[in-house]
């Protein structure tokens, strides 16, 4: 107010006794790792060229090649890496960890492609659309959670969901064609989701326990009823997917078009599921009273909004997404169920979820980046890349840890997580 | 002031009243057995409903029952398989309990086995010319610090970081299927001439005796028995007696009050899951060197899950774990003989032990099921 | 709008929480309801705003008996509920908490916001409360909070506002001006309740006045039939001396000395700037403001559990500003901690567990890596009984005592060790009369043993009745220091007034550069 008032602690009086900032630290200390490992282990000759095929030749509008000298691309791409670590290493995260994670693993996705494909060709466009047909499931998986924490219940039970809905649209989709498939499929992971809904939220179980035993769940009884039945009767595991279906003319758009427009009403619906929950969650006033729940439930109760009914609605909505989700690995793909088929999608979007910031599409923009290090080991293995296989399939699975530990604490949840609601 | 000095004798009473051991008041002893009693036999009920819904006739899941028990208690033989499938149930459960009652949920049991198991293998062919004296405790010393750093992997990025162990050792889980199935490809540890990933054999040196082989050679169970044993003794002075174990509950139950009372939440939650971790390590070591004599993918079998649920049932405590894992061993064993008899898949065990965790972790559940079980005078219920 | 409470009991267990209850409030005045914690006034307004249900007895609006399922229908009746505890959404918009339930919507569930702003405008225009709009509550110091939930209310076009302790995060010149609204809000013609456990509130504010003990209505009438004497007799049952039994301070050598203490969260949130303060043997100093000025922070601070950013705490002369918690504890720093279920103690712990919570690992109850339970047992059972710490046996779990009792553990956990320091952190909040009167003692005569106390409350009172010395903290840091020493008949001391206007950030001058701002020598 005036001058007579104490002035703030010059800078040289701070000295930081213990409070080292090991997210930052450990964060920043790998994105520098992985420059290294750019710089060092993904060196080409300095002639070498990536060529990305953008349009295949029977296209409307054909576009050229993309190529890229790939020492350059990799040499750049090493110092942008460490310069992100650097700066997350010394000035500490704050509010851009999020970002600087992102586009580190962007650019150490891209480098490994460009390092891969030195002195070959490989298709962007079928990259990019395996890309986002792979993250479907984790977008789905991750909306599913979002629609559970914004009210305050934490679902680690999402993976069981997803192989619930797996498993029942490789059956009901065999029994009585896709779209039925589907619709079981969600009411399954639905019954799910009803399932924990009444463990946590009526009977108090401690969430996390309640979601690893619907995964161990469903886990037994998938396995147990494809041995019991799908061995003898194999036409019960044998549903016809679904096709991707081109849309007249943005399918034409060279990259776009193919990518975004040419795809199975997985990719489409997963799609609209995103935007519709956007709007929802903050422009309606049903958005808001959900929020409020997972806020502070109690001042929502105070005035008059169910709490109970509130979270119950949205667990089994999530388990109904989850169930769509899960209809993917089957339907989407194959059409047949195999033991333990979504291998920890359901866990990765619960990643995606996090490192979405408990938004939507947030959680889209994440579940592509994992999308894309799924798609990466799928169209690497064609490229004859000397990384043995095992490893490669483990990159998704190092990039949720790393995304976890890079973010947590960073991002807020939602206040009330994980805590049943009791009135009295 | 000058009571201090001189205590009156009315003082020594009270202090001696006070010093009574409390009088069970609200039925929580009988709660502690009922609950866990109940679940299983509502969950073995559900399995019946189950094998029902899958057209399954009500004679073959009689038959499944009786080769259930057969196969678990009913022979010599069938009592060497159930207590050969507790040891590792035991000691990884023991671990995922120790872990809880820190606060730690350490869903990582199953890749902590796996890689504290293919470490013992390593070690229990590699290391020659050992007398067995040596070179088994060594193997599993080797397969315990593992599993312990693998643990402490998760740990320390909690403590650090705040990332959730739930997530991480999920995540650790699948990396280590992934680890196992590349160094079973290693050439030093393939097994010669073979294509297939499987380890070569754990020598000789490197077993564990079989306790009963001079009975029947058929007979598996092994001397990890008296590994589990110790192990269970071991937690439960850790747990109840040391300091160790003071800190660890106090950071389980109320981690700002651990704050308050000077207990470096980020060590104790290391320390909590590298011993989880090891007591899975340990695990994959017996069941690789007193079972299974090599590794091989998968060898784990899902032990490291089910020992979630053995420790759930046996609410985190030493014994009730211990009883927790007889009954999964027996379960494990009369499932086997189940497929065999009844043609019904194992699988349906693992449905009823998600059953039992469902039921256990939902005490208002059960008792809502099972009412006349709970029914205590109705002055005892209005007091809880 | 009338309303009339007849025959409302309510029983919680075997705990009977509010007995035959009538109560009848009328359209503009103020209702005081008085009792202390634990008397039932929070059951009996929950009860009227719908969240609880009465066992038996009827709830009557304007002569006709009517029944509340939920909140819902109590606020569709014209109830309002101000919560003690903010029925707040901090990560919403003061608009967006204002609507919450009541929201005004387009096409599509879609919410509309312009509507909303409007008319919160509009009742923020017509009391004078001036609020914005689109800060977020968390942003927003407590008072302006408070307005918040009154908008609220209002929004909902309630006749009857039940006011629940409104005042105990106030300062005093807060309570002024809130005070002028809730006069406001009565000339207006609307009914309101003030629930306080304050008597010098219920004096100033109640146009009639119900007192609450254990659950019963124990008398009634207009404020000014009662002396603030015959009210407290009434609120707890026998008669209550409201000083404390002090003498005269003999302040002896400096205990603990802080020099420019900065705590920096995160890198840019500054919780504690340029903190510079002293306690020294034989007094009590108490630590007076808002809450959320730093106080916490600076018992952190002191206790160890938070590492600084700048400058040092020293204890009897060594230097302790990086030492460990343990240390600490063991150089004779007692800490009471400001939230007993929080931090204090484990619930599902037994009493003897929780007396030895921070002390286990040491000597006399540590042998080695063991512990040995025997001794806790005995050090337990003579600690409950030295210190009133009313339990049955000491293997029962602590969260089944009540709160002065568990209160009164912990005091005896700190106290029964050789201390030279006590920082004792809202060492009554929520516990009995009796409870205080006891804790209070206990920290006086921890003072009289020549050890050094300070006391940091967000009660001005309980600061005003045990300090001889307070600072107050305002913004995190220390801006003010006033003498509190009083005379023999409790006259004399530091003037209340001065000290509010301190805890608001205010200066005791009309101009804030005056000398005992503290801030100003630095």
């Amino acid at each position: 107010m005036s001058s007579s008032r104490p002035t703030p602690p010059s800078s040289s009086a701070i000295t930081p006794v213990r409070s080292i900032d090991w997210r930052a630290s450990i964060t920043g200390g790998l994105l520098i790792f992985l420059a290294l490992v750019v710089a060092l282990f993904l060196d080409t000759s300095w002639d070498a060229v990536s060529t990305f095929r953008i349009s295949r030749p029977r296209d409307v509008w054909a576009v050229g090649n993309l190529t890229v000298p790939s020492q350059w691309f990799n040499t750049i791409a090493a110092i942008a890496l460490a310069f992100l670590g650097t700066r997350l290493f010394l000035r500490g995260g704050g509010r851009w960890t999020a970002l600087a994670m992102g586009t580190g693993l962007v650019i150490l996705a891209m480098a490994f492609l460009v390092w891969a494909t030195a002195d070959k060709a490989i298709s962007l466009t079928g990259m990019l659309h395996a890309t986002l047909v792979r993250a479907v499931p984790i977008a789905l998986a991750a909306l599913a959670g979002i629609l559970c924490e914004r009210v305050a219940v934490i679902n680690i039970g999402i993976e069981g969901m997803l192989l619930a809905g797996a498993f029942a649209g490789a059956m009901f989709g065999s029994l009585m064609g896709g779209w039925a498939g589907i619709i079981c499929a969600m009411l399954t992971g639905g019954m799910f989701g009803l399932l924990l809904a009444i463990l946590v939220i009526s009977y108090r179980v401690d969430q996390i326990i309640a979601g690893v035993v619907i995964n161990l769940f469903v886990l037994g009884l998938t396995s147990y009823v494809s041995s019991q039945l799908f061995t003898e009767y194999r036409w019960l595991n044998n549903a016809s997917p679904f096709r991707a279906f081109k849309i007249p003319v943005l399918s034409d758009i060279p990259l776009i078009g193919p990518v975004l427009f040419n795809q199975n009403l997985f990719v489409y619906g997963a799609l609209m599921l995103v935007c519709l929950s956007t709007y929802y969650l903050f422009y309606t006033r049903m958005g808001l009273r959900a929020r409020a729940v997972g806020e502070h439930p109690r001042a929502a109760d105070t005035l008059g909004i169910d709490v109970i009914k509130t979270r119950y609605a949205h667990v089994i909505v999530a388990g109904m997404i989850a169930g769509f989700g899960g209809a993917w690995f089957t339907l989407g793909s194959v059409g047949r169920f195999d033991d333990n088929m979504t291998f920890g999608r359901g866990f990765i979007g619960l990643a995606a979820m996090i490192f979405g910031r408990w938004h939507p599409l947030g959680a889209l923009a994440a579940a592509l980046i994992f999308g894309f290090a799924d798609s990466l080991q799928q169209k690497l293995s064609i490229l004859n890349t000397p990384i043995p296989s095992e490893f490669l399939s483990m990159a998704p699975y190092i990039a949720t840890i790393v995304v976890v530990a890079g973010l947590v604490g960073q991002a807020r949840p939602p206040a009330a997580i994980g805590k049943p609601y009791v009135k009295e | 002031m000058s009571q201090t000095e001189h205590k009156s004798d009315t003082t020594r009473d009270a202090v001696r009243a006070l010093m009574a051991p409390p009088i069970d008041r609200d039925g929580a002893w009988r709660e502690l057995f009922m609950v866990p009693l109940a679940a299983v036999m509502l969950a073995l009920l559900f399995g019946a409903l189950i094998m029902m819904a899958t057209s399954v006739s009500p004679a073959t899941i009689l038959q499944s029952f009786i080769a259930m028990a057969r196969g678990s208690v009913g022979s010599l033989h069938a009592i060497s398989e159930t207590l050969t499938a507790t040891i590792p149930l035991v000691l990884a459960g023991l671990g995922i309990g120790l872990a809880f009652r820190a606060g730690l949920f350490n869903i990582g049991a199953e890749g902590q086995m796996v890689v504290g198991g293919l470490a013992a293998a390593v070690a229990s062919f590699s290391l020659t010319g050992l007398p067995s004296i040596i070179h088994l405790p060594l193997v599993l010393m080797v397969g315990l610090a593992v599993g312990a750093l693998y643990a402490a992997i998760a740990g320390f990025l909690r403590a650090t970081t705040g990332a959730h162990e739930v997530i991480s050792t999920i995540m650790l889980n699948l990396i280590s299927f992934r680890l196992l199935d590349y160094f079973l490809r290693q050439p030093f540890i393939q097994k010669e001439g073979r294509s297939d990933p499987i380890s070569k054999a754990v020598l000789e040196s490197a077993e564990l005796p079989r306790l009963l082989s001079f009975f029947d050679g058929n007979l598996r169970l092994h001397a990890g028995l008296f590994i589990m044993l110790a192990a269970v003794l071991l937690v439960y002075w850790l747990l109840y007696r040391s300091k160790l174990g003071f800190a660890f509950r106090i950071s389980g139950e109320n981690p700002q009050a651990a704050r308050y009372a000077g207990i470096r939440s980020g060590l104790t939650i290391i320390l909590a899951m590298a011993i989880a971790g090891a007591l899975a390590g340990l695990a994959g070591a017996t069941q690789i060197t007193g079972v299974l004599g090599r590794a091989s993918p998968g060898f784990s079998a899902g032990i490291g899950f089910d020992a979630i649920a053995v420790a759930l049932l046996g609410r985190s405590h030493p014994v009730g774990i211990l009883l927790a894992g007889l009954l999964f061993g027996a379960l494990e064993a009369g499932g086997r003989q189940m497929q065999v008899d009844a043609g019904v898949s194992i699988d349906l065990i693992s449905i009823i032990q998600a059953l039992i965790i469902i039921f256990v972790a939902a005490p208002l559940l059960v008792k809502r099921i099972l009412p006349p079980l709970f029914r205590t005078k109705s002055v005892n219920e209005d007091a809880s | 709008m009338k309303i009339e409470l007849q025959g409302i009991s309510k029983r919680f267990g075997l705990v009977l929480a509010n007995q035959e209850i009538d109560l009848a409030i009328q359209p503009g005045e103020v209702l005081g309801l008085l009792g202390e914690n634990g008397a039932g006034k929070s059951t009996l307004m929950n009860i009227l705003s719908g969240l609880y249900q009465p066992d038996t007895g009827e709830i009557l609006i304007d002569g006709k008996p009517v029944q509340f399922a939920g909140p819902g229908d109590s606020i569709a009746s014209g109830i309002g509920m101000v919560h003690q505890h903010f029925m707040l959404v901090p990560v919403f918009s003061v608009v967006e908490n204002v609507i919450l339930g009541v929201e005004p919507t387009g096409k599509g569930d879609f919410l509309d916001l312009d509507t909303a702003r409007e008319q919160v405008q509009q009742i923020n225009a017509r009391y004078g409360m001036d609020v914005p709009s689109d800060t977020l509550i968390e942003d927003l110091p407590v008072g302006i909070q408070q307005r918040v939930e009154i908008l609220k209310v209002l929004f909902r076009s309630a006749d009857v506002l039940i006011l629940d302790e409104p005042t105990a995060v106030l300062t005093p010149q807060e309570v002024e001006s809130f005070f002028a609204i809730v006069r406001a809000l009565r000339d207006a013609g609307k009914a309101i309740v003030f629930i306080t456990h304050k008597l010098h509130e219920i004096m100033e504010i109640a146009d009639r006045v119900s007192v609450l003990r254990q659950g019963r209505i124990v008398g009634h009438g207009t404020p000014s039939e009662f002396s603030e004497g015959d009210l407290a007799e009434m609120m707890v049952g026998r008669p209550v001396s409201f000083s404390v039994g002090r003498t005269a301070a003999t302040p002896g050598q400096t205990v603990l000395e802080l020099d420019g203490v900065t705590m920096i969260e995160g890198g840019q949130d500054v919780r504690l700037s340029d903190i510079s303060l002293n306690v020294r043997a034989g007094e009590i100093v108490g630590i007076a403001g808002v809450q959320g000025n730093g106080q916490t922070e600076l018992v952190e601070a002191i206790t160890g559990l938070t590492g600084l950013n700048g400058g040092s705490v020293r204890f009897l002369n060594n230097e302790i500003t990086s030492s460990s918690v343990r240390a600490r504890h063991a150089m004779g720093i007692a800490h009471i901690p400001e939230d007993r279920q929080r931090s204090g103690m484990v619930a599902s712990f037994s009493v003897a567990e929780n007396m030895v919570l921070n002390s286990y690992y040491d000597d006399p109850v540590a042998r080695g890596v063991q512990i040995d339970w025997q001794q806790v047992h005995d050090q337990a059972a003579e600690a409950c009984l030295k210190y009133d710490v009313r339990t049955p046996s000491v293997f029962l779990g602590a969260g089944s005592l009540s709160g002065g009792n568990q209160q009164k553990m912990v005091v005896a956990r700190e106290l029964e060790r050789d201390v030279r320091l006590v920082v004792a952190s809202q060492p009554t909040r929520g516990v009995d009369v009796g409870s205080i009167e006891y804790i209070h003692s206990q920290l006086v005569a921890c003072r009289d043993r020549g050890n050094a106390v300070l006391i940091v409350s967000s009660e001005l009172d309980e600061i005003l009745d045990l300090s001889d010395r307070i600072y107050v903290m305002y913004g995190g840091r220390v801006i003010a220091e006033f003498d509190n020493h009083r005379a023999e008949d409790g006259s004399g001391g530091a003037d209340r007034n001065q000290i509010g206007l301190a805890m608001a950030g205010i200066g005791t001058d009309d101009s804030p550069s005056d000398a005992t701002l503290m801030g100003a020598s630095a």
